[in-house]
């Protein structure tokens, strides 16, 4: 089956999902990514490589996170960056998608970075635009994070280089996480042998086994012998709804605190893509504590977006 | 014509012979992905490691990524030295038309301001299209657009020359 993301000589041309990449593609963003770690740790913190292109942040949704570290990404590639925040302007005065793109196109932007509540928004902006213009979807509806499960899987591999001999954990709000399937395709296509959700069962997409995942509804049990806990983020909006009872019984079965950390590996890491809920997915103590990378999440973060800006500009 | 290419080992150990005297406390040896790097280590060998040194990957600062995209597998540069300062002397394999070193010295300026940069090399085939010329080459040929000079290792670790020709 054709795949969107990818030129007719297989090259990636839009970076949509993680979900029919093959491991080659994603290989190479992490090794690129790896090249531009040290980047940050210059005195001039840039490369040339997006040197008089223009990369747009159209974010649909709010996510102050997320496009900043685009941005900073964009930047340390030399490119000019535009943030543009729809919904608060065009659309509301009732402009299209499209229309909006058009101008953008006409304004001779080269990247778009998409975020979207709808799934498949970005899919529709890249069958729109031309040959000469790269995509990369910043999360759509409950789809897809490409760049945030890239850069999990980046500090998975920094921190347990031997990928093929790894167990590792996705807790928390699976059903609503564009994140978690970003992730588990991620994982698996690298050659992770064991990834298993852990979630009360009303968090939990039907069938969610058929993505290769094992399946786990108590944390102690799903935690045990793991290499890697990835939680996942809870919005507070939810908690009031019947999906769940209340945050602090939430906190009390899935919360991550240093007990229930004792059954992974004495040297298993702790993720979290952020923003944090302390007190009901995390506990303060265990994402301040040794074994949590969070915050190198962030950095990678950025080497990563670079890695994938710059694969997709020198493809296009 | 047949060219008779030299003995890279030879080559090499003259060099040695000419980065030696060199070699002050304000000296820095930076190596080019990657038969420049193969050099490095080589040299490191000779000189003693603790000469300052570092490498570089060029990939992010060539000028022609929008023709040719990135390079599939770039390798991270590590810079671990004060290049403020530093008279560096960039090792590579083969000189040929200079962009290659253009990049490299962009790069290192984003490090810092080095007092003064140096280039060596193990070859020099000619085809310069910047003003940019090796101090130290240890062969001088001139050989046309589609001949390739390139340096190689056996499995021990001994180097080779080897001309290739394209279409």
């Amino acid at each position: 089956m054709h795949n969107p993301q990818l030129s007719d000589d297989g090259k990636l041309k839009h970076l949509l999902s993680i979900e029919g990449l093959p491991r080659n593609i994603l290989n190479q963003i992490l090794d690129t990514a790896e090249s531009f770690v040290g980047v940050a740790e210059r005195e001039v913190k840039k490369v040339p490589l997006l040197r008089g292109k223009t990369v747009c942040n159209i974010f649909f949704e709010n996510s102050t996170r997320t496009r900043t570290t685009f941005e900073i990404a964009a930047k340390r590639l030399s490119a000019d960056v535009i943030n543009l925040n729809v919904n608060t302007s065009s659309q509301s005065k009732g402009e299209t998608i499209l229309d909006t793109i058009d101008n953008l196109i006409a304004m001779h932007a080269d990247m778009f970075v998409v975020r979207h509540a709808q799934s498949g928004a970005a899919h529709f902006i890249a069958r729109h635009v031309g040959p000469h213009i790269n995509v990369i979807n910043a999360g759509d509806g409950r789809h897809a994070h490409p760049t945030q499960g890239l850069l999990d899987v980046f500090t998975v591999r920094h921190y347990k280089p031997d990928m093929h001999n790894l167990r590792v954990a996705i807790v928390g709000d699976v059903l609503h996480s564009r994140v978690a399937r970003s992730e588990i395709h991620a994982l698996t296509t690298l050659g992770v042998p064991e990834v298993r959700v852990i979630a009360p069962k009303t968090l939990l997409p039907q069938h969610v086994e058929k993505l290769g995942v094992h399946v786990y509804h108590d944390m102690r049990e799903g935690l045990k012998d793991v290499d890697v806990v990835m939680m996942l983020r809870l919005q507070n909006e939810r908690m009031n709804g019947a999906l769940l009872p209340s945050a602090q019984e939430y906190f009390k079965c899935y919360g991550l605190t240093q007990e229930k950390l004792d059954y992974a590996k004495p040297d298993a890491i702790v993720m979290h893509p952020g923003p944090m809920n302390r007190g009901v997915e995390i506990d303060s103590a265990v994402a301040d504590g040794n074994q949590s990378v969070i915050l190198p999440q962030v950095t990678y973060g950025i080497a990563v977006r670079m890695a994938v800006m710059s694969i997709l500009a020198g493809n296009s | 014509m047949t060219i008779t290419l030299p003995d890279a080992e030879l080559l090499f150990k003259q060099l040695v012979e000419k980065i030696k005297p060199l070699i002050t406390a304000d000296t820095a040896l930076v190596g080019i992905h990657s038969g420049g790097v193969w050099l490095l280590e080589r040299l490191l060998a000779e000189l003693g490691n603790d000469v300052k040194h570092g490498t570089l990957d060029v990939s992010f600062y060539r000028d022609d990524f929008n023709q040719r995209g990135l390079h599939a597998e770039p390798k991270p540069s590590n810079i671990p030295f004060e290049v403020e300062g530093s008279h560096i002397i960039l090792i590579d394999d083969v000189f040929y038309t200079g962009r290659t070193i253009r990049a490299a010295m962009n790069e290192l300026f984003d490090y810092g301001r080095p007092a003064s940069i140096s280039l060596a090399v193990l070859a020099n085939r000619g085809g310069r299209e910047l003003p940019i010329m090796p101090q130290i080459s240890t062969f001088d040929i001139d050989l046309v657009a589609n001949k390739n000079l390139q340096l190689l290792r056996h499995d021990d670790g001994r180097f080779y020359l080897q001309l290739e020709e394209s279409d």
